[in-house]
Order: structure tokens, then C-alpha cells, then sequence
């Protein structure tokens, strides 16, 4: 089986968030970077698919050589190698479009991505990619197995579960509970060095227009203050509830 | 052209966002000097729609389409849009409706804007406001496309009535045996509980609360409130509480009008999926914890004192204002 693991270079959580150039640009100004938390999961699945069911494990990520720390933050974890299309990343269509082609070229089985960069929240690569090129596809992955070409997937609904069955070629887009949080995993000493060695290779992209683009960013208006209540006070709280807030 | 908002439903019930999408719709429409068409599947009261404003429901009956299959309502979607000559789809933000949302896109050459929080600012070119960086930031996004789809974030834009005398007509799609690639074999929810994302209140506690068996004040208070109960990552990682209830970067997202959160010290990846709640209220003993610098009330104190107290409190307002 081969996987092909969509991997999203995004801002760490706790990274400040500003615009320059009259905030139409991220401020990556200090930004250290991460593998998306969600694509971390899906990576981690893959390993496991890798060591039990000898697949092969490809990483890619649609970007400038900027992302390449953590393409190799992956391969260091234990992907086999590495593709970064060289473009930069402009909207969640055309990123789709510069995946799929990969795909449809490496003929890949099994796509794992996550359901969200938690940059852009787009939560639409995934099922772009599938639809471009034709295959199944399931959201909010949090149950994978294959045998053979048969998958059986769980999904998260709304209040629940849903457990379904379809055949490969398949995307998934991972989420929390795909693994086991133990499970995730810290590249070591060794696996770092052995990265170096490991292919990263660079493709250019397709020729493709985007479908939407960011016209600018704002930042959410100031807060005000906490009303603080006294702990002797409760009753309090809940007329606040009621009469200010009014949510109750 | 029209605007076709997809109202979804379960077990012939419409959800609250169904309402939310059709008022959006209704509101879009008005501001492109369209009418409006709401798609419903297997939905058994359609009248309701009329009431936030839609004039026009296309109603699919068919049993291929009792269990939801992402391709498959994709696919029908796709058809209405056609034959209604829509080039503005607008989708919710459930689970089914971020599945959907990106199939139809690609399906009908479409750009695609999610996490939308508002009316557009502008129709031409077409510009709609939508989260970015986990609720640190806004984006505004211009969908260049002829053909668009927005995906609406839950409990952003509000439900709101606008009566309408509205139409009814059926439409019997195609639907391809070719699509079914995908099968369901179950289903598993919690049946009768309040769920997340369908909750306007959730009662939320974290480490705070010391172990798993502390949880019964919590499930008080979620049940006089009619709330749905959540945790901080910690909590569902120590298996307190069932994974489906962490809330947060890497769990849920909260979208609800009332967040209380209980001994939970409010690190940024747990405030990354609760800042789209209107109001928030923290309890924790600890004055300097950083969530108090998000929340709207706070009271510092003992949970095991204060949390007994408010639930004796809110009984009390409920007897009242019964
Ligand atoms: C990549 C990444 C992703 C993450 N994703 C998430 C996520 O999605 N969701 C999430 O929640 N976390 C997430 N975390 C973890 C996050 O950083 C925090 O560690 C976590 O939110 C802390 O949980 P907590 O507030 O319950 O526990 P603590 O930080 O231990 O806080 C407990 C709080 O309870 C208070 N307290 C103690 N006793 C009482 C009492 N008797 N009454 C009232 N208050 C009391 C304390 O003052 C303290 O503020 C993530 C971390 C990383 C690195
Ligand atoms: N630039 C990218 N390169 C590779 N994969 C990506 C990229 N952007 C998004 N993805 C994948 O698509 C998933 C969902 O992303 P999004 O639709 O942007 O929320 C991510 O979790 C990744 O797995």
C-alpha cells in the first residue's frame, strides 16, 4: 500500500498573530513552525499502517522552501520521503489541485490529511482532493483499518459515531482519536539524522487559478474587562446571567 | 440565478442550523436582488422554512437518501443547483455540512469560502468575512469564481424570522447507484443528551477538578441549564471523560452563547476552540489564571463551593421564572 500524507506547515498555537503590509499579510516575524496538529495524527496512523502492514509512507506539502523543516520533521518521525510542491499556497483550491496532480502521479492508495490547518481553518483540502480526482472520501476520520482494498473508517458526527465501509483509492481527513495520544511521536536523535539522508523532493506546481483570495485580515476588537463576582455572591452571577448577558 | 441554501435535517427534523442557513440565504439574496431556494431532503414539516424566509423549498423524497452519504447529497445538491440556475450555494458548518461543502465545490467549479461569520460586504466582488487562526483573526475573502459556495460557521449569524408565503415543489433528482462507494454499517449516538455542537449552553470542566468522580456537580449544572457538558484536552486524556467531549485546538470547536468553564486555567489551545462563544464565565481558585483575561464573568473560588451554589441558584431563578 502506498500513503501519500498531506502535511500542513503552520504558526505553533501559542504564536503571537499579526499582519504587515495593511494587514494583508501574516507577520511570520517570530512564528515558529509546527506539522499541523491534526496531519500529525494522520502521520502517526500512517506509521502504524507503515511497521504492521509494510506500507510505504510519502509526506508532501504544497509551499515554499520555507516548509521543508518540517517535511523533514516527518521524514525524522519515520515518513520514507518527502515531496514539497514548490508554490506558494494560495487558496485550499489550488492547493487541492497541486495535491491531487501528485497523487494521480504517484498513484497512491491512501491520502491522509487532517480535517484543518489550524491557520486558515479551511477544512476543505481533504474533500477537494477526492472530489478532483474521483475517489472516496471521509471526514473527521477518527477510526481508520484496511485490508486489503476494503477500509473500514469511523467518522465523528454530530453527537456520535458513524462507522462505514468503501474501498481504496481513499482520502481521509484525520482528526483527534484516529490515534492514540501516547502514540504520537518526538523524532529522536536517530531519526533525525537518518532525515537527512532520506529523498525530499521538489516538483513544480501545475498552472491553475485560484478560486478565491484573502483580501485582507482583521484582528477580533478589544475585550473588555472581566466583571469579577464574589465567590459569596453566586446569585449575582446568575442575574448577570439573565438580565446583562441575557442568556439564560 | 438564485441563492440555494441546503437546510439540513435528521430523521425528518430540521436542525437549528438549518434555520440559521435559510435566514443567511434570505439576507444574501435580498442583498443580490435574487430569490431565494431552500433545498430539503427527506424533511417531513417544510413549512417552517417560510417562516425565516424562504420562498421557495425544493423537497426530495426518496429512500436511497435516509441514511446522509457526503457524494451522494453532493450530488443532489448539485442538480438543484442547476435546475435552479444557482451560482450562490450556501452550506452549515454541522458534520455533515463541512463533508459537503468542499464535494460541492469541486462538483460545481465553485470557490469556496468556509467558517463564514457574516452577510457578504460586498456582493461584487463577492467578499464574506471568515475565521482564521483559531479565532485569533478574521479574513476577508474575495470568491473570484462565477460559480461560489459558502460554508456558514454555526451560531454566527444568527436564526432570525422573516415570515414569508412561500412555495413547495417536488423534485425527484438522479441519483447514480455509481455514487454509493461509500456505505454505512452504524450509527452510535447519545441519544438524549444535549451535544456540543448543538448545545446554546456548555458546561465545561478541567483539571481543576482533581479526578473523574467529581463530574456529578458538573452534570448538575449541565442539566438545569439544558447544557451540554465539555473538558479541557487534559481531562479526556486521563479518560475523566469520553474523548468527545474535549474541547479546544485540537478537539471541538464551541460556538455556543454561554461557555462556563470550571477549574480550567484557559491555555491558548483550549481558548482556540471556545472563542467564538458569546459569553464566557470562569470559576477557579486561582485569581491570576490566564482565562479570566477571556472571560466576561469570573469568580474566583473553590469549584467544589461555588459550582454546588450556582446550581442551588439557578434552580431557584428557574422555579421562578417557569
Ligand atoms: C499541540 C497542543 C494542542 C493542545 N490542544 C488542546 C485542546 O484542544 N484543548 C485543551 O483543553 N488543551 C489543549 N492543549 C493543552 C493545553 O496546553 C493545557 O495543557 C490544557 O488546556 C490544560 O488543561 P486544564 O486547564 O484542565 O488543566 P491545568 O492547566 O492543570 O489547570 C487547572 C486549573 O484549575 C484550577 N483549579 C485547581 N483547583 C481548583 C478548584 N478546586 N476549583 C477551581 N479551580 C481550580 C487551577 O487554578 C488551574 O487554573 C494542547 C496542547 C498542545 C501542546
Ligand atoms: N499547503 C498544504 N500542503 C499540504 N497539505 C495541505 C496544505 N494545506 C492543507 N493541507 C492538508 O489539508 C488538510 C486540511 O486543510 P485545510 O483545508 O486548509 O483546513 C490539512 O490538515 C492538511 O493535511
Amino acid at each position: 500500500m502506498k500513503i501519500l500524507v498531506c502535511i500542513s506547515h503552520v504558526p505553533d498555537t501559542t504564536s503571537k498573530i499579526n499582519f504587515t503590509e495593511g494587514n494583508t499579510q501574516f507577520d511570520t516575524n517570530g512564528v515558529q513552525y509546527v506539522i499541523n496538529p491534526h496531519d500529525e495524527y494522520s502521520l502517526t496512523r500512517a506509521m502504524w499502517f507503515k511497521e504492521k502492514q509494510g506500507a510505504s509512507v510519502t509526506v508532501a506539502n504544497v509551499g515554499e522552501a520555507i516548509t521543508e523543516p518540517t517535511l523533514r520533521k516527518c521524514l525524522a518521525i519515520g515518513a520514507d520521503d518527502a515531496i514539497r510542491i514548490n508554490t506558494q499556497a494560495i487558496d485550499s483550491y489550488s492547493v487541492a489541485k497541486q495535491l491531487a496532480e501528485a497523487i494521480k502521479n504517484g498513484n497512491y492508495d491512501l491520502v491522509l490529511a487532517g480535517k484543518e490547518s489550524i491557520d486558515y481553518n479551511g477544512q476543505m483540502v481533504p474533500g477537494m482532493i477526492a472530489s478532483i480526482l474521483d475517489y472516496n472520501f471521509v471526514n473527521a476520520c477518527i477510526g481508520l483499518d484496511i485490508d486489503g482494498s476494503t477500509a473500514s473508517v469511523s467518522r465523528e458526527i454530530d453527537g456520535g459515531k458513524e462507522v462505514l465501509t468503501t474501498n481504496l483509492p481513499l482520502v481521509i481527513a484525520g482528526q483527534k482519536g484516529l490515534v492514540d495520544e501516547k502514540d504520537l511521536r518526538i523524532p529522536n536523535m536517530r531519526g533525525i539524522m537518518m532525515a537527512r539522508k532520506k529523498p525530499l523532493q521538489v516538483i513544480e506546481a501545475v498552472n491553475f487559478t485560484a478560486k478565491t483570495n484573502a483580501a485582507n485580515f482583521e484582528k477580533p476588537a478589544e475585550k473588555s474587562a472581566c466583571k469579577m463576582i464574589d465567590a459569596d455572591n453566586v446569585a449575582e452571577l446568575v442575574a448577570l446571567l439573565h438580565n446583562e448577558a441575557k442568556v439564560i | 440565478m438564485s441563492v440555494l441554501v441546503f437546510a439540513e435535517s435528521t430523521e425528518g427534523k430540521f436542525k437549528k442550523v438549518a434555520f440559521e442557513v435559510t435566514s443567511y440565504g434570505k439576507k444574501v439574496a435580498e442583498q443580490m436582488a435574487t430569490n431565494l431556494v431552500v433545498l430539503t431532503i427527506n424533511a417531513s414539516n417544510t413549512s417552517e422554512l417560510h417562516q425565516y424566509g424562504a420562498e421557495k423549498v425544493l423537497h426530495v423524497n426518496n429512500d436511497k437518501l435516509t441514511v446522509f452519504n457526503a457524494k451522494v447529497y453532493a450530488n443532489v445538491i448539485k442538480q438543484a443547483a442547476e435546475k435552479e440556475n444557482a451560482n450562490l450555494i450556501i452550506i452549515d458548518s454541522s458534520a455533515n455540512g463541512l463533508y459537503l461543502a468542499p464535494i460541492v465545490a469541486v462538483n460545481t467549479q465553485a470557490g469556496l469560502a468556509s467558517n463564514v461569520i457574516a452577510a457578504p460586504s460586498s456582493t461584487s466582488p463577492f467578499t464574506v468575512k471568515r475565521k482564521a487562526f483559531s479565532n485569533k483573526a478574521f479574513q476577508n475573502t474575495i470568491i473570484t469564481s462565477e460559480n461560489k459556495v459558502v460554508g456558514l460557521a454555526k451560531n454566527s449569524f444568527g436564526v432570525k424570522e422573516n415570515e414569508v408565503s412561500g412555495s413547495l415543489e417536488e423534485f425527484s433528482p438522479t441519483i447514480s447507484d455509481d455514487l454509493f462507494g461509500i456505505k454505512s454499517t452504524s450509527i452510535d449516538k447519545t441519544i438524549g443528551k444535549v451535544t456540543i455542537a448543538d448545545a446554546d449552553i456548555v458546561v465545561s470542566a478541567g483539571r481543576g477538578l482533581k479526578n473523574g468522580e467529581n463530574w456529578g456537580m458538573v452534570e448538575e449544572l449541565a442539566e438545569v441549564l439544558g447544557a451540554a457538558t465539555a473538558c479541557s484536552k487534559p481531562v479526556a486524556d486521563l479518560g475523566w471523560r469520553p474523548h468527545e467531549e474535549h474541547v479546544g485546538q485540537t478537539g471541538k470547536q464551541v460556538a455556543s452563547n454561554l461557555y462556563i468553564a470550571i477549574g480550567i486555567s484557559g491555555a491558548i489551545q483550549h481558548l482556540a476552540g471556545i472563542n467564538a462563544s458569546k459569553v464566557k464565565v470562569v470559576i477557579n481558585t486561582d485569581p491570576e489564571a490566564p482565562f479570566f483575561k477571556a472571560a466576561d464573568y469570573g469568580i474566583v473560588g473553590d469549584a467544589f463551593e461555588v459550582v454546588p451554589k450556582l446550581v442551588e441558584n439557578l434552580k431557584a431563578f428557574k422555579a421562578q421564572n417557569e
